[in-house]
């Protein structure tokens, strides 16, 4: 597959002269045609203005943006062949659904007929068939969503930027967008950027995940790779829960600290239990459980003082304060610079 | 249990005495404008004879000509450029001695005592020889109607997201476009609203008029006070009366178009 | 230098500002030191004859005497403004804590109340009180037909009408920027007030009052600075004897044609605006609840 997007070297800054803020830092990224990329991190990471700058809502301070090849870092917004999903939807409340959606191929200068026939096509494509006629304010926080990807795609972009997109929405309309969004990029075989603050959005959507880190990547790779293979102890804390241990307290001849996910360990209950895989063993004490249905955490505080987590698919006979051991799985244990 | 102390005993009395102070002269004039007796204030029954006659006065009718030939002129030039001065000092891009210079002078005409803005531009007119008769008025009706054109166009554009021009822009339309179908649509109850009371208050204005107009250019405010110097009549009352229920039309519609939400 | 779009749309406003606000304003400032024409007009002569005027009066050779008619009009107007002024926040404020306290729906339909009479014809509402004061008005006729007087009563052509038609005109400028403040205050604090034994006269005076500050500031300058610089009332109420500032300007400009004087009158007027708007500042208090 060959590179849609490159961004290269691309500074951003805010703020005032005497006091300026690099909101992206000397950064570089490819994005590869057809794919489902996401821009993940906190909440001031850089990754909306990162977002915006590819859109042409703001202009980088030094770098180049290579869209097939073509610098577009000089373009205004109206002139770049990408769309946007904003986070507010932005959907113009005073025109119709039809006439938001054909906004971009009516400022394009497009025949009327195309835009109608268009238009249908992508309200079929959300199956939003009957809403044409309706305003904005009448829809739901869902079907608001699905105008506003609607008016995007239809100018068949070579990219669509999707900003927070999905976070205004309910935690179960949430999951079936997430489903949808995968659907329509299949569909549509059109390359989607997608900003999250959200990790489990993110790995579960994405064919490659950004994270970042103060306008910086962090890491970039599957999701297997920054879930599996952190680079670092930032990436390892911002996707799901990892503990983080001294390599003695391992028994381990080396230095550093060692990572494991909670479901990377099991959690030996009886004197003399052998876990399944051999590996590193560990005493402590049993602090507290918590009970998630599928999923049970149990709070272990080891010999050396350090707390970790441990995650069972059962709920085991164990009280707090109980003795117990903790068995890692050699494989999965990571070691990253911190 | 406690009384609320939210209610003060008394205030609701002042309020609606207060409020009764404040309508009784406009009821005053309407009342008598509808007297068939010739001695204003001696009731000698209902009778619709004065608006007539007040619609048929000449000097009347030339005066509400003017008058609204002014106010329509202030209005449309008054509200353009309140138009333009909100979108400038709405977006970045204005110096901020220019922008605390404009808010001086937005608010310098609603503070400075209307006399004094009456003699000084008498004064300039007469000082740079400007004799272009009802473009005087006209001049200096456009000056205190951008202020009021201004405040609720500038209160419109605060409830409008950041966001809408820019996905107006993202969906290829240039800045003028993105202005032309996105940003002024949703200006509009603003605009208007601004327009309307820029449009009675240049209709109402009296003392700034009767100071700069030229004998013949006189409007109906300046008309009326002339005759009511000379003597109150029932026509007055009813030309009179014929003013204030149109301005109280034109607040109300103001008020109506505003209250409609963005979003 | 280059405009930015920004300030090219702001140009219009600049330039019709600049020119018909402005300039007239520094026109005024500067025919203040001039000498007056009698014909009208100035005289193109530097002088201080217009500031004089506020303390002495020349004779037939020009030789300068000690005249206090000016000053008394100065005090005169200005001791009516702030009895007005005083009325109005006596008035205003219970009207405003009236309204702030109504349920939200009744509120909107009490500013629009407010409000119609300040954006109808003050020349025609003034005037009507002529209807209602004169002799043969409303209220002496009521009072006659009673049988509680026997003769008419002089309502019209004295200081108090001149201040009661004052009071009229302005009142809602001092209503409006309290109740904005009124509304804005946070009226749990009253209940956590009551709840900790407070009486009603207590949560007025250390929390209400406290609040609404930045609306009796705002509030006592927007009455205050156009009553002082009046016309129609003391023209049409006060018949001509009861002066304020802005019937000595009229005149200045008019019959007596002393523009120099006028002019200074103006500056002076001016200076009191400056200052209103010194004070405003400082409060953070904008005119939005009057204009918006």
């Amino acid at each position: 597959m060959s590179d849609r997007l490159v961004i290269q070297s691309v500074t951003k800054f805010f703020g005032s002269a005497q006091n300026p803020v690099r909101a992206v830092d000397d950064l570089s990224l490819n994005v590869r045609e057809n794919e489902f990329f996401t821009l993940l991190g906190p909440s001031g990471c850089g990754k909306t203005t990162l977002l915006r700058l590819i859109a042409g809502l703001e202009s980088c301070d030094t770098g180049k943006i290579l869209l097939d090849g073509v610098d577009i870092a000089g373009l205004p917004a109206n002139k770049r062949p990408v769309n946007t999903v904003f986070q507010s939807y932005a959907l113009f409340p005073h025109m119709t659904v039809a006439d938001n959606i054909g906004f971009g191929m009516s400022m394009q200068g497009k025949d009327a007929k195309d835009i109608e026939k268009a238009t249908a096509d992508a309200l079929a494509l959300m199956r939003m068939e009957n809403f044409g006629a309706r305003y904005p304010s009448e829809l739901s926080g869902g079907q608001q969503q699905r105008v506003a990807l609607a008016r995007a795609l239809v100018n068949r972009p070579k990219i669509l930027l999707l900003d927070e997109s999905l976070s205004a929405l309910d935690y179960k309309l949430r999951k079936d967008m997430q489903i949808e969004l995968k659907r329509l990029q299949r569909e549509t075989e059109i390359t989607f950027i997608f900003v999250t603050h959200d990790q489990e959005e993110a790995l579960s959507m994405s064919d490659r995940i950004a994270v970042m880190e103060r306008g910086r990547i962090g890491q970039l790779g599957t999701p297997q790779e920054i879930y599996h293979r952190p680079v670092s102890r930032y990436v390892a804390d911002f996707i799901g829960i990892c503990n983080f241990v001294a390599a003695p307290s391992l028994g381990l001849s080396e230095s550093g600290h060692i990572g494991f996910r909670p479901e990377d360990a099991t959690l030996l209950i009886r004197e003399g239990q052998q876990p399944d895989v051999a590996g590193p063993i560990v005493h402590g004490k049993l602090d507290a459980l918590s009970y998630h249905g599928a999923v049970t955490y149990y709070q272990v505080t080891l010999d050396s003082g350090e707390t970790v987590t441990v995650a069972d698919h059962e709920k085991l006979p164990v009280g707090v304060d109980a003795r117990v051991r903790v068995a890692l799985l050699p494989d999965m244990l990571i070691r990253c610079a911190s | 249990m406690k009384a609320n102390p939210k209610n003060m005993p008394g205030f609701g009395l002042v309020t609606w005495l207060g409020l009764a102070f404040l309508y009784l002269p406009i009821f005053a004039v309407i009342a008598f404008s509808f007297n068939s007796g010739r001695l204003v204030t001696v009731w000698e029954g209902f009778s619709f004879e004065w608006y007539p006659r007040a619609l048929g006065n000449h000097d009347l009718q030339r005066a509400t000509m003017n008058s609204l030939i002014v106010a329509v002129g202030a209005t449309f030039i008054g509200t353009v450029i309140a138009l333009a001065a909100a979108l400038a000092l709405h977006g970045g891009g204005v110096p901020k001695p220019v922008k605390t210079a404009s808010y001086t002078m937005m608010a310098l005409p609603l503070l400075v005592p209307e006399i004094v803005i009456a003699v000084t531009t008498m004064a300039f007119f007469a000082a740079i020889n400007l004799r272009l008769g009802l473009i005087n008025v006209l001049i200096a009706h456009i000056v205190f109607c951008i202020p009021f054109a201004y405040a609720p166009i500038r209160a419109r554009i605060a409830t409008i997201p950041k966001s809408m021009s820019e996905a107006a822009k993202d969906l290829y339309a240039d800045e003028w476009q993105a202005f032309r179908h996105v940003t002024l649509p949703l200006l509009t109850p603003g605009i208007f609203s601004g327009a309307l009371l820029a449009f009675i208050t240049s209709l109402d204005d009296f003392i700034i008029t009767l100071m700069v107009a030229p004998p013949g250019a006189s409007t109906l405010p300046v008309e009326i006070y002339s005759k009511v110097k000379r003597g109150i009549t029932p026509e007055i009352n009813a030309a009179a009366s014929m003013l204030l229920a149109f301005s109280i039309f034109i607040v109300l519609l103001s008020y109506i178009i505003n209250r409609k939400k963005v979003i | 230098m280059r405009l930015s779009s920004g300030t090219k749309l702001l140009l219009p406003f600049l330039a019709v500002m600049t020119v018909f606000f402005m300039a007239p304003l520094c026109i005024a400032l500067g025919y203040s030191f001039m000498a007056p024409d009698p014909m009208g007009g100035v005289k193109p002569a530097f002088s201080l004859s217009g500031y004089q005027q506020f303390l002495y009066s020349a004779d037939l050779d020009g030789n300068l005497q000690w005249d206090t008619r000016y000053l008394e009009i100065i005090f005169g107007s200005t001791k009516l403004a702030v009895m007005a002024t005083l009325a109005c926040l006596l008035i205003g404020f219970p009207m405003a804590w009236f309204m702030a306290t109504r349920p939200a729906h009744q509120r909107d339909a009490w500013m629009i109340l407010i409000t119609i009479p300040f954006w109808t014809n003050l020349l025609i509402r003034t005037y009507a009180w002529i209807l209602i004061l004169r002799s043969n008005g409303l209220v002496n006729r009521g009072l006659l037909e009673t049988g509680i007087i026997d003769a008419p009563l002089e309502l019209l052509y004295n200081p108090y009408a001149v201040g009661m038609g004052l009071v009229y005109s302005y009142l809602p400028f001092m209503i409006l920027p309290i109740y904005s403040s009124l509304e804005r205050m946070d009226w749990r604090l009253v209940e956590a007030a009551q709840d900790l034994y407070a009486t009603r006269l207590r949560i007025l005076w250390h929390v209400v009052l406290p609040a609404s500050v930045p609306g009796i500031v705002g509030g006592t300058i927007l009455v205050f600075i156009p009553t002082i610089g009046s016309f129609l009332a003391a023209n049409l109420l006060g018949g001509g004897r009861n002066m304020m500032l802005g019937n000595l300007i009229e005149n200045q400009f008019g019959m007596a044609r002393n523009w120099p004087f006028g002019a200074a009158i103006s500056v002076l007027l001016i200076a009191f605006v400056m200052i209103g708007l010194m004070l405003i500042a400082r409060r953070g208090q904008g005119l939005k609840g009057v204009v918006g």
